[in-house]
């Protein structure tokens, strides 16, 4: 799709990426993954530019929910700042290296990890389980051990794994700087899998990160000019009004179809980038 | 941190997030408008990548731009508020924990920040 003015293509990208930005909080996966194909597959725009629109709206959006999340007490900020030095190392280099890394390469690593995020979409949120294997010595030096809210009261847990948990983050950060995303995923599976913090502490307190993480990358992008201010407005916008009505209306909608809906169209999304990135007509 | 204990740092930092954002589309609405009504009856090109010229990438630039009323200057300048929003969340975290004394968690927010502007200057 080409239009033919700039003020066309600005209300169609707006709309399409309003629509990212609901599916996006609807499934809190984020819109970056939904976006970015969008912008390179139906509107030939080229990926760095996609890139830095995209990374300027995962910012908006992890910074609105953020707010909303850190109220409630279920955020460990002491974890997210230190895992933070992981993202921002890791966002930096991934921003650096996708200055010299191919066109096509970028899309062929985007493509897998949607595929990815579409599979873990998929799979039901794991149950929380208490610390079995002990406190860590680096999580008692740091203090992360925290509590967070749990049928009326507060529930202590404590954090396993902190070397393993890091260096996932760290590779979390390349993948948001190189691909433009929050990966939300990735830092979730850190948090939750690795590190066995509670379900809803680690998607909170990923959140929190993100916005550090993609403003790392997002800086270093708008520093090179890959971030063009006429694409990038109706993109923050679109993504930002999305998701706004999307986390309002998130308690109405059933959560499992609307999952497998996502799954697929990232799936799909998926082999498009793949196969055009093969094909080199990315 | 997650207890009482912490609860007023959280509400803090809650709320500037809120307001930079806020800010921030603010500012891309105004530049939005401004380069819309000068600019939207022309062909977009966005299929080759050429990169932004100065006046859109570095900080100097983009100020300049919006003394001269320059659309797409504003936008930009939205879009480095939005930037700096989690960016100041960084300092203003690091000030908590220096007001409670937790001196580790003052260096790990310094290195955050210090990373976070070194991503801002990379660039030139």
């Amino acid at each position: 799709m080409h239009p033919s003015t700039i003020l066309v293509l600005t209300l169609l990208v707006g709309s399409g990426s309003f629509l990212a930005g609901l599916l996006g909080s609807m499934t809190g996966l984020g819109g970056g993954v939904v976006l970015i194909p969008m912008l390179t597959l139906l509107f030939g725009v080229d990926i760095h530019y996609a890139i830095g629109a995209s990374l300027v709206s995962v910012i908006a959006t992890s910074s609105g929910a953020a707010a909303a999340y850190v109220r409630e007490g279920f955020t460990n900020i002491r974890v997210g700042m230190f895992l933070e030095i992981a993202t921002s190392l890791g966002a930096i280099g991934g921003a650096l290296l996708a200055a010299s890394v191919n066109t096509r390469w970028i899309g062929l690593i985007f493509g897998v990890v949607l595929l990815h995020s579409a599979y873990m979409s998929l799979r039901p949120p794991p149950r929380d389980v208490d610390g079995a294997n002990g406190p860590s010595r680096l999580a008692k030096a740091l203090s992360l051990d925290g509590e967070y809210p749990y049928e009326g009261g507060m529930r202590q847990y404590q954090v396993q794994s902190v070397g393993a948990g890091f260096a996932l983050m760290g590779l979390a950060g390349v993948l948001s700087g190189l691909l433009g995303i929050g990966s939300g995923a990735f830092k979730v599976l850190a948090m939750d899998r690795v590190m066995k913090l509670p379900f809803k502490v680690s998607t909170t307190t990923s959140n929190f990160m993100i916005g550090v993480t993609a403003a790392a990358s997002a800086s270093v992008y708008l520093g090179r000019g890959y971030v063009d201010p006429g694409l990038s407005m109706p993109v923050m916008l679109g993504v930002l009004a999305g998701s706004l009505l999307g986390a309002k209306i998130l308690a109405h909608a059933p959560a499992r179809k609307l999952r497998m809906l996502f799954a697929a169209v990232i799936g799909f999304l998926a082999i498009q980038m793949i196969y055009n990135s093969l094909r080199g007509t990315l | 941190m997650t207890g009482s204990r912490g609860h007023s740092l959280e509400v803090r930092l809650g709320g500037l997030l809120r307001t930079g954002v806020l800010l921030a589309a603010l500012f891309v609405i105004a530049g939005g408008s401004v380069y819309l009504v000068r600019h939207g009856g022309e062909q977009p090109s966005y299929g080759h990548f050429e990169g932004e010229p100065a006046a859109y990438r570095t900080v100097a630039g983009i100020l300049q731009g919006v003394v001269n009323l320059s659309g797409r200057a504003i936008i930009q300048f939205g879009l480095l508020v939005l930037i700096a929003t989690p960016i100041a969340r960084v300092a203003t975290a690091g000030f908590g924990f220096a007001r409670r004394r937790d001196w580790t968690y003052v260096v790990i927010c310094s290195v955050v920040l210090a990373l976070l502007l070194y991503g801002l200057v990379s660039g030139k």
